[in-house]
């Protein structure tokens, strides 16, 4: 069952002649022109004549969260889900700071949002005012861009602006803080639908020619090439292209955590995820390789581990829209700025003949003994895995849903287990790391995929951080399935204290309330989970359910996520799975391989 | 006053012109606080033209750094447009005022001091004297060092104000494209 959406169905028009209209009016009038449908917010002192003025413009659907946290997390989701801008709304002071994690999310991802904060008049502006707080300057760091509008004739323009520079270029967050007295005062509105020109913002790149040559060049050189498919083939849609490049050449593609689904995990060239809990042999295969061809990525510190022995035989081709990536982390022999898609369709056609067969075959006898470790291979011992639940799932949904993670094992267990063929399946905080994201940004996503089937999978812990927004999907009706794999600990920490502390679990054991319950407490279904044999009954009761349905999956309480990479280690310096004693073994191993694996 | 204000392999020198609007320095120096770029020295002022400022900023950066540095100042929307000056031929100058203690006796010795490193007297009081000297920064040191014996009270510093040698810089030229000059000889 699908929350009932309002559908605007008219197109947008490219310009409206003037209108006189309140500056909340015009907040409004100046979302719907860039083509809103939904805001998730919150309404307090400073944004109420921006609240009041709503009840003109019932095509907008408002959902009113219960954190403002979840407000930001909710325009995010849909921005991820859709590829279009998402927008949340909030007062000022403390409804401004509790969007801040939120728009840091954002900013962390490049995901374009457009959050509008009220301020105090204008008039009060510096004076500590009740409900007070300089959000401009609190959010300077974590946006692309903010503003500070004090005058009602500038709102409309001011929009426009911030929907064009969250979207355009490398995508980020935008704020626009906007003063009460502003909201009041009345001006002429007119929509200019015309391109937005900012003397200071060229966010437009475009390789040169003769770099796109060496580019081939490089390629046609290389024994052991290797492409990284980051979060950007997902944002330029060059999935088709990306595709097309590794049908022709055969190059295997390592993929970053939110790069996947943008190149398919079931393509027989996808290696995977890659860095800290990457398969062995892919980080392996990234060690070995001549040429690193890497596709809308930045280099971040889990994806590489220690940057003195990070790739040394590689070359390095650095396909990247924003120049500030370049040579930030890893020094590349060649950058190619610009929009990946329109890169790849460059190289594309003088890529024939590249051959990489023996290549692949030395990759592939590297997997060695790694499905021996694989938890999936294990007959059922009894034991509920999160591997297990994350597998079935991925089983029982055929693949095919949208699924948005918390932080976490839980989260790196997706990764691994969870095969996304498409892009915009997998939505999940990379850069910042955010608990607290999954459900509020699986409601969002909601509104983006309204016919998706959208699972939700949070750790015990992180879920509880924004649980409170499973009042706001019974009051607005949106359907999502939650599944929390539930340990009863902070899973990724203790896991970090089990390798890195010497086992002292320190504020790591956590006590939740009975999700079951907490559902039936908001008048949603709740399931338990403690049998592998009942997983796929789960899932499909919580797909049949009309209403959001959380599946509390009772798992391995010190399950571990591997392999792993030591944070800063070198990127082969893995510990690996753990090998079975027997098949069937009820123990649980504690042999850990430390090392190179060589 | 041991920092180096030349360009060197340590430091870089950029020129950027900004929107002249409220909150714009605010920007560029928060970027440098987040990103860990020490400033040695920053200049801000207007133009020729409205609405339009121009920063002088010298900034600790090896030249890796300093293209990175430069890439982020110009994703900044208020920022129009950045130039690395450091291995372009430039003229550099600080403007400095340093009030010195300096009797009626020891006035004559001062200004000869002065004469040599072409510092001007702007104030004269019975027991201070201000002068006022713009130069490079090694200049500036120099005469520094020969005031000190007879007792620096203040001193203040501009910092650098920087532009290229011929004609119409890059950075200059983003803002307000012009055709190309006419080279004026002399008569």
């Amino acid at each position: 069952m699908v929350a009932p959406l309002h559908s605007i169905t008219e197109p947008q028009p490219t310009s409206t002649g003037p209108k006189t209209l309140t500056g909340s009016q015009v907040i409004w009038e100046a979302l719907v022109n860039e083509g809103v449908e939904t805001v998730f917010g919150y309404p307090g002192g400073a944004i109420m004549p921006a609240y009041d003025a709503l009840t003109d413009y019932p095509h907008l659907r408002h959902i009113l969260v219960r954190h403002e946290q979840g407000a930001a997390h909710m325009a995010d989701g849909f921005s991820r889900a859709s590829g279009k801008v998402g927008v949340c709304i909030a007062t000022s002071g403390p409804g401004a700071t509790n969007l801040v994690t939120g728009i840091a999310n954002a900013m962390m991802d490049s995901i374009p949002m457009v959050a509008i904060t009220g301020q105090v008049g204008s008039h009060l502006i510096g004076s500590d005012a009740f409900q007070e707080v300089d959000i401009t300057g609190i959010t300077l760091p974590i946006t692309k861009h903010n503003f500070l509008v004090t005058k009602a004739a500038d709102i409309g323009p001011t929009i426009r602006k911030a929907f064009y520079i969250a979207a355009s270029g490398r995508p980020g967050p935008v704020l626009v803080d906007i003063t009460k007295d502003a909201q009041q005062a009345t001006t002429e509105y007119r929509y200019d639908g015309s391109p937005v020109r900012m003397p200071g913002y060229r966010p437009e790149k475009h390789p040169l020619p003769s770099d796109i040559a060496r580019a081939v060049d490089m390629i046609k050189a290389a024994k052991r090439p290797i492409v990284f498919a980051g979060h950007g083939i997902i944002k330029a849609n060059a999935t088709a292209a990306l595709l097309e490049f590794v049908q022709k050449t055969g190059i295997p593609v390592a993929q970053t955590l939110l790069g996947l689904g943008g190149f398919p995990a079931t393509h027989e060239r996808s290696l995977g995820m890659m860095g800290m809990h990457g398969e062995a042999w892919v980080n392996k295969a990234i060690q070995e390789a001549d040429l690193i061809i890497a596709l809308g990525m930045r280099f971040d510190d889990r994806v590489t581990g220690n940057l003195k022995t990070y790739a040394l035989d590689a070359k390095k081709i650095h396909v990247e829209l924003d120049p500030a990536e370049i040579n930030k982390n890893v020094k590349v022999d060649l950058p190619l700025l610009g929009d990946v898609r329109e890169i790849l369709r460059l190289i594309n056609p003088h890529v024939d003949g590249v051959d990489v067969k023996e290549w692949v075959a030395q990759i592939e006898h590297s997997k060695g003994d790694s499905a021996v470790r694989e938890i999936t291979n294990l007959p059922d011992n009894g034991k509920l895995f999160a591997a297990h639940v994350i597998h079935d799932l991925w089983r029982y949904t055929n693949g095919k849903a949208l699924v948005v993670t918390d932080v976490g094992q839980h989260q790196m267990w997706e990764a691994q287990y969870y095969k996304h063929d498409h892009p915009r399946k997998l939505l999940t905080s990379g850069g910042a790391g955010t608990m607290g994201f999954a459900l509020p940004a699986a409601m969002g996503a909601r509104f983006a995929c309204p016919d998706d089937q959208i699972w939700v999978i949070a750790g015990d812990g992180g879920f509880q951080m924004t649980a409170c927004e499973l009042a706001t999907c019974a009051q607005e009706g949106i359907k999502v399935n939650i599944a929390i794999i539930n340990n009863g600990y902070l899973g990724m920490v203790r896991q970090w204290q089990q390798f890195f502390y010497g086992g002292r679990y320190v504020a790591t054991p956590i006590k939740s309330p009975d999700f079951v319950k907490l559902a039936e407490a908001h008048g949603l279904k709740g399931l338990r989970v403690t049998q592998r044999s009942e997983v796929k009954a789960a899932v499909e009761a919580a797909q049949a359910s009309p209403d959001t349905c959380i599946v509390d999956f009772r798992v391995e309480q010190e399950d571990s996520v591997y392999p792993m990479v030591p944070a800063g280690a070198d990127l082969d310096n893995m510990i690996r799975r753990p090998k079975p004693v027997s098949p069937v073994s009820d123990e649980h191993n504690p042999i850990f391989e430390i090392g190179k694996d060589k | 006053m041991s920092t180096n204000f030349f360009p060197s392999p340590q430091t870089h020198t950029f020129i950027a012109y900004v929107e002249d609007q409220p909150g714009v320095l605010n920007r560029v120096t928060s970027l440098f606080r987040r990103r860990g770029y020490n400033i040695v020295s920053l200049n801000v002022g207007r133009t020729n033209q409205d609405g339009v400022s121009r920063m002088t900023m010298v900034v600790e950066a090896d030249d890796d750094k300093a293209v990175r540095i430069e890439a982020n100042l110009y994703k900044m929307v208020n920022v129009l447009s950045v130039e690395d000056i450091t291995h372009k031929s430039n003229v550099s100058r600080d403007l400095v005022l340093i009030k010195v203690k300096a009797g009626p006796e020891k006035r004559p010795e001062i200004l000869q001091l002065c004469e040599v490193f072409r510092a001007r007297f702007i104030d004269v009081h019975p027991e201070t004297l201000i002068v006022e000297v713009t130069g490079t920064q090694d200049k500036i040191e120099g005469l520094v060092a020969m005031l000190a014996p007879f007792g620096i009270l203040e001193m203040v510093q501009t910092g650098t104000i920087a532009m290229t040698r011929g004609g119409k810089g890059e950075a200059a030229d983003a803002v307000n494209p012009a055709p190309n000059l006419k080279p004026i000889v002399a008569a």
